[in-house]
């Protein structure tokens, strides 16, 4: 008794942990590393925009927490060794990888042209191998370590007009899967969110390429049982939590944040 | 994000005198709620309810068997007399038959059926309207891996907590403008008394289940404080943005074949 009662008391969950953060420099990402900053864990921001990448870490920074930013295309091999390899350098560990870099373009099969299928293949899906393919020997090392996968809704059910999207979302939960049973006797635990639609950059965009008005789109989108669209920190917590000891019994979990929006 | 998750709140826990059930109605009370903890077992159920007052939280233990309408009224209703209100309501109580279709008496099919589903039921429809007529709520139930998967010779437990699985997303559907959020857990083998129970009814070794768990990823089976915090995490304005969901907590068992 004594033991649970106490056992939560302090203040921070990531205490002494280092987190590499892809697609951190905006939305999910973005709050996703100043939350696990005030949880204590020093931060690895990855991302393309260098610009808004060094203001996430500086924010952070100012907040008194730690981070560095790191520009790396998660499409590429050698620019996820070198995030990995610098985070090391800086922090001396790895803890937590979030993979959360992802890009969404609304096209079916029919007006999904080859380009945007490998964009959207090779960020969403290849990224969070070549990520988890540069952290992980450190990470088994530690005998420790914590991967978290963004997926979407539509890694588990379809969505129209996004093909490529929903088939690069719905290999993330499997490799999720495949992920957490390879690596689970070395100690690594291997989780991916589902996210609905949630208030980031991505969501405007989206409206956009699909000509409709945001006060419709909108109201499309709340069309969920909770009645409204998430917050990015809603996000961040369920990433906290399946980074921290709260899920130290999870792997391989798929976890759906959504209002609702798959209970039907 | 320092302070206690759940201050304010109060949570009615059913099965809460052991297992898993104890492990919530512990961690739930260090984190700053009132709980409420119901289960068929008085004398354990005080226990639990003694050992929070003592470490400083509050509780009570209300005795129900909530297969029936009216002791779920009343533990309702003596809860919130003393508490105020219910806006956590953990659906945990259940029990387990190991026996194929061919194997299971009727009444003991029944009997899983009103413990592990029609319970939910139940105590939902007494607390559900104390909840809307409130700020909202989160309701959790404890469905299992075995809701979501089949396993051999439980064919009755299978059934019903596949059954809670989808009153989950049933009630988030219906519930979710009046701000409840119903979400369920759905563990894998945890080292409770259900589980050494399990094994007797196959004839087995108690520790069984312990060796057998070896084969999942995590290489173990999960403590009840395991799935408590996963009950916590459901429980709290952390999972805001969470309904209908079915959260597998199982160290891997789910994850495929390997």
């Amino acid at each position: 008794m004594a033991e649970v009662w106490q056992g939560r008391v302090k203040g921070m969950r990531l205490e002494h942990k280092v987190a590499l953060i892809t697609g951190g420099t905006s939305g999910i990402g973005e709050a996703t590393a100043v939350l696990f900053a005030k949880e204590g864990a020093n931060i690895t921001v990855t991302g393309r925009n260098e610009k808004r990448g060094h203001t996430v870490a500086e924010k952070i920074t100012n907040d008194g927490g730690k981070a560095i930013f790191i520009r790396a295309d998660v499409r590429k091999a050698e620019e996820c060794r070198r995030a990995v390899d610098e985070t090391l350098r800086v922090f001396a560990r790895l803890d937590i990888l979030f993979n959360n870099a992802g890009v969404f373009y609304p096209h079916t099969t029919l007006d999904c042209s080859e380009e945007e299928w490998d964009l959207q293949m090779d960020v969403n899906l290849k990224g969070t191998f070549l990520m988890s393919k540069a952290a992980l020997p450190h990470m088994i090392e530690q005998r420790r370590g914590v991967i978290i996968n963004n997926s979407s809704g539509w890694g588990i059910a379809g969505g129209d007009a996004a093909v490529a999207y929903c088939a690069s979302k719905g290999g993330v939960v499997l490799l999720t899967k495949a992920m957490a049973i390879d690596h689970g006797r070395q100690g690594i635990r291997v989780n991916c969110i589902c996210p609905g639609d949630v208030e980031t950059p991505m969501l405007p965009e989206d409206a956009r390429m699909r000509g409709l008005k945001w006060k419709d789109y909108l109201a499309g989108c709340a069309n969920r049982p909770l009645g409204r669209i998430g917050t990015t920190d809603e996000i961040a917590k369920a990433a906290l939590f399946l980074a921290s000891d709260d899920s130290s019994f999870m792997t391989g979990a798929a976890l759906v944040v959504d209002g609702g929006g798959l209970a039907d | 994000m320092s302070g206690k998750q759940l201050h304010g709140k109060t949570a009615l826990v059913t099965g809460g005198a052991g297992g898993i059930g104890r492990a919530a109605a512990l961690l739930f009370a260090s984190e700053g709620a009132a709980v409420g903890v119901v289960d068929l077992n008085q004398q354990q159920g005080h226990e639990v309810a003694r050992e929070i007052s003592m470490a400083g939280g509050r509780a009570i233990s209300e005795p129900a068997d909530v297969t029936r309408p009216a002791d779920c009224r009343r533990v309702v209703e003596r809860i919130v007399h003393e508490f105020g209100g219910i806006h956590i309501l953990f659906n945990n109580a259940g029990i387990i038959r190991r026996a194929s279709v061919v194997e299971i008496s009727e009444e003991d099919w029944d009997a899983v059926m009103a413990v592990n589903v029609k319970s939910v039921f139940l105590m939902s429809r007494e607390v559900i309207p104390i909840m809307a007529g409130a700020e909202g709520g989160s309701i959790i139930n404890t469905a299992s891996g075995w809701g979501l998967a089949g396993g051999p010779r439980a064919a009755a437990y299978c059934a019903s907590k596949g059954a809670v699985v989808l009153l989950t997303k049933a009630m988030a559907i219906d519930h979710g403008r009046q701000k409840i959020r119903v979400n369920c857990i759905c563990p894998g083998d945890t080292d409770t008394a259900m589980l050494r129970s399990e094994a007797r009814q196959l004839g087995e070794a108690e520790d069984r289940f312990l060796a057998e768990s070896a084969g999942r990823p995590l290489g173990r089976v999960g403590k009840p404080e395991e799935i408590a915090r996963a009950a916590l995490y459901l429980a709290s304005d952390a999972a805001s943005f969470v309904t209908g969901a079915a959260l597998v907590v199982d160290g891997g068992g789910l994850a495929g074949s390997g």
